[in-house]
């Protein structure tokens, strides 16, 4: 917790398009946040928003596969332009990244030791003894029982929870500074989910490193991130503090997915659900992307995409369901 | 250890192909019409001669009790003795088949030398024309006859530019190398054309698979993601197609020994079967039955070598 002025990571307008078919298509648009030192931040929204495509293009895998443009400030450098030998120095060790299905990112020819060993001969200068030692470490840390033994096993012979937490070892095996979760329990049982956010929580806290947990699971935002941002068609909608985004939420979207949320109601009730379908990112439409589906939409959403503004609650609607805080709202 | 026990399992699995192959090759020649004392016996031979030739064949004797001797006679070695070359039959076979394993193994290394890196660069390319050069280039070798290039070859490299021999096999292992150079080539036009195929379509399934993106995020070298994480997921499926295609190996190469005469058991395989030579017949399918079976068993080593999820007992 120094340097609590200057954010660790900052992101400005970052962009990532990819060309499918002779179409654009645009993945993420103009996406600004800050992050700061031992902040846990969530990217919430749909299948399709582009959160996942925001934290690819954060470490640099994006561009393998597409066009990015903005900026990415980490410690006074933009990462977007930084060439791939240097990016591979950070990506691992500085920034890492744990993926959704520990079903399929787990090398399956690979003992996990050698999985995590190859971490650290990447990143560090221990000797193969010492590596041996960080690597059964390392699977105490994010309690795997019998670390040493299991260290000779292959990613099948361990449960779906079990591969989570070996991914969470590898990412944490040269202690890095950020840790990038892209819907790191969406695939794993409800119990189990419980105890693999209260891992990355504890060591965030522990070792002081920042998350950025991207999910499409409110309650699990709600339980574990200090602020919100919410994406919606590529855009940041909505960015402000856990509280203010989910007790007074801003943006007609938010509220929305607030109102699937299933709470309180009588057995029987017949759950709410946004009408239409988030839409396909290869034809925005032109102005606000949540118009289509927005019953409180006013005549600009449809030629203009509104901006985020506000200070500390940001929202980019031009009908909020009140006015952000700082900038008058126009309705 | 669990590796040992599935190969022991595994070894215990090819007893039964064992025995259906020599029941198969059994109840095939006696099905053969004609009767083999009456073959034997000059034209004026009494019924009594007859069955004193069938005695002294053994063919008096119940079915199954001739075929206790057949499998009896395969494992201690004798198979009888060939018509054509009035030697016995195991003697012939192995003094042919070195060439015809030389020229395989050859075949194959050869193959994987050029369609390994190939499909590399063309799956790491993929669509560009690179990738299209590559692949229509295998195209022409997949769709030529071997015979054919195998001719072109001969024509052009061994009988005009005299490069290389015409035919035959030397006597050491480079002259062994140097000899069948051309006919090693020729085969391997042709797989390597099947495996370039198969492995440039794994590359790709592989190279954007999750544990290949997780492996960049860790930032590893490019070098290390390629051939530690992408080539050896993508080799499992090539490995099983070599394995099978050993059989379309073996007929290119009874076809290429021809072409090149080289004294191996394909070609002596063609020779038994245009003279009827039987016993000979016989005993080359047994071996190569014998062959292909050592051969899936060293593919499936080879699998659960690569792929700790298939070595299950």
């Amino acid at each position: 917790m120094t340097q609590s002025n200057s954010p660790l990571l900052s992101v400005k307008n970052l962009s990532t398009s990819f060309h499918v078919g002779g179409q654009k298509l645009r993945a993420v648009d103009e996406v600004s946040f800050d992050l700061a030192t031992g902040e846990v931040l969530g990217i919430v929204g749909e299948s399709g928003s582009g959160k996942s495509i925001t934290l690819r293009s954060i470490m640099g895998l994006a561009r393998r596969y597409g066009e990015v443009t903005g900026e990415v400030v980490w410690q006074g450098e933009n990462l977007v332009t930084k060439p791939e030998a240097q990016m591979r120095k950070i990506r691992g060790k500085d920034i890492a990244m744990i993926f959704q299905e520990p079903m399929s990112s787990l090398n399956p020819l690979l003992t996990v030791g050698v999985q995590i060993k190859e971490n650290l001969v990447a990143h560090t200068e221990l000797d193969k003894k010492a590596r041996h030692h960080r690597a059964i470490e390392l699977l105490e840390l994010v309690g795997i029982p019998d670390a040493s033994r299991r260290l000779n096993d292959y990613p099948h012979q361990f449960s779906g929870g079990m591969r989570q937490r070996v991914m969470i070892a590898i990412a944490l095996a040269s202690s890095p500074k950020l840790l990038l979760a892209d819907e790191p329990t969406t695939a794993l049982d409800v119990t189990i989910q419980n105890q693999i956010l209260k891992l990355i929580l504890d060591l965030s806290q522990e070792l002081g490193m920042s998350v950025i947990l991207v999910t499409h699971d409110l309650g699990v935002a709600a339980q574990t991130c200090d602020r919100l941002a919410v994406m919606y068609g590529g855009k940041l909608v909505e960015k402000g503090s856990t509280r203010d985004v989910l007790c007074n939420p801003l943006h007609r979207y938010t509220m929305g997915l607030l109102q699937s949320v299933p709470e309180n109601v009588e057995p029987r009730t017949p759950l709410f659900s946004l009408p239409g379908t988030p839409p396909s990112l290869m034809n925005l439409p032109k102005g606000c992307a949540f118009a289509p589906r927005c019953a409180h939409a006013v005549e600009a959403c449809a030629t203009t995409k509104p901006p985020l503004e506000g200070t500390e609650h940001q929202v980019a609607c031009f009908n909020p369901t009140q006015a952000p805080d700082g900038a008058g709202g126009q309705s | 250890m669990s590796t040992i026990s599935y190969f022991l399992s595994r070894l215990l699995q090819i007893i039964p192909t064992f025995l259906i192959v020599m029941v198969i090759i059994f109840l095939l020649v006696r099905a053969l019409p004609g009767d083999p004392a009456i073959a034997m016996a000059d034209a004026k031979a009494t019924a009594e001669q007859l069955e004193q030739i069938r005695q002294r064949l053994g063919l008096d004797q119940p079915l199954w009790v001739q075929f206790g001797i057949f499998v009896k006679n395969v494992f201690t070695g004798n198979l009888g003795d060939s018509i054509l070359l009035k030697a016995p039959v195991t003697q012939v076979i192995i003094e042919r088949l070195p060439a015809s394993g030389f020229l395989t193994l050859y075949a194959v290394l050869f193959s994987l030398l050029i369609a390994g890196p190939l499909a590399f660069v063309a799956a790491l390319n993929r669509n560009s024309w690179v990738d299209t050069s590559i692949r229509s280039i295998f195209q022409v070798g997949l769709s030529t006859p071997v015979f054919y290039i195998g001719l072109l070859l001969l024509t052009f490299l061994a009988a005009r530019m005299r490069w290389f021999p015409v035919g035959g096999y030397g006597t050491t292992f480079l002259e062994h190398m140097y000899h069948l150079l051309l006919p090693a080539l020729t085969v391997a036009l042709y797989t390597s054309a099947i495996i370039m195929r198969n492995l440039r379509s794994s590359v790709i399934e592989v190279v954007d698979a999750e544990y290949v993106q997780f492996a960049r995020a860790k930032g590893l070298p490019e070098r290390i993601v390629l051939g530690r994480h992408v080539l050896r997921n993508a080799l499992i499926s090539t490995v099983t197609l070599l394995g099978l295609s050993i059989g379309n190996l073996m007929s290119g190469t009874l076809v290429t020994e021809t072409v090149f005469a080289v004294p191996g058991v394909g070609r002596l395989m063609l020779d038994a079967i245009f003279a009827r030579d039987y016993p000979l017949i016989q005993g080359l399918t047994l071996t190569f039955a014998v062959l292909v079976s050592i051969i899936f068993l060293l593919t499936d080593m080879i699998q659960a070598w690569l792929d700790p999820r298939l070595r299950v007992a």
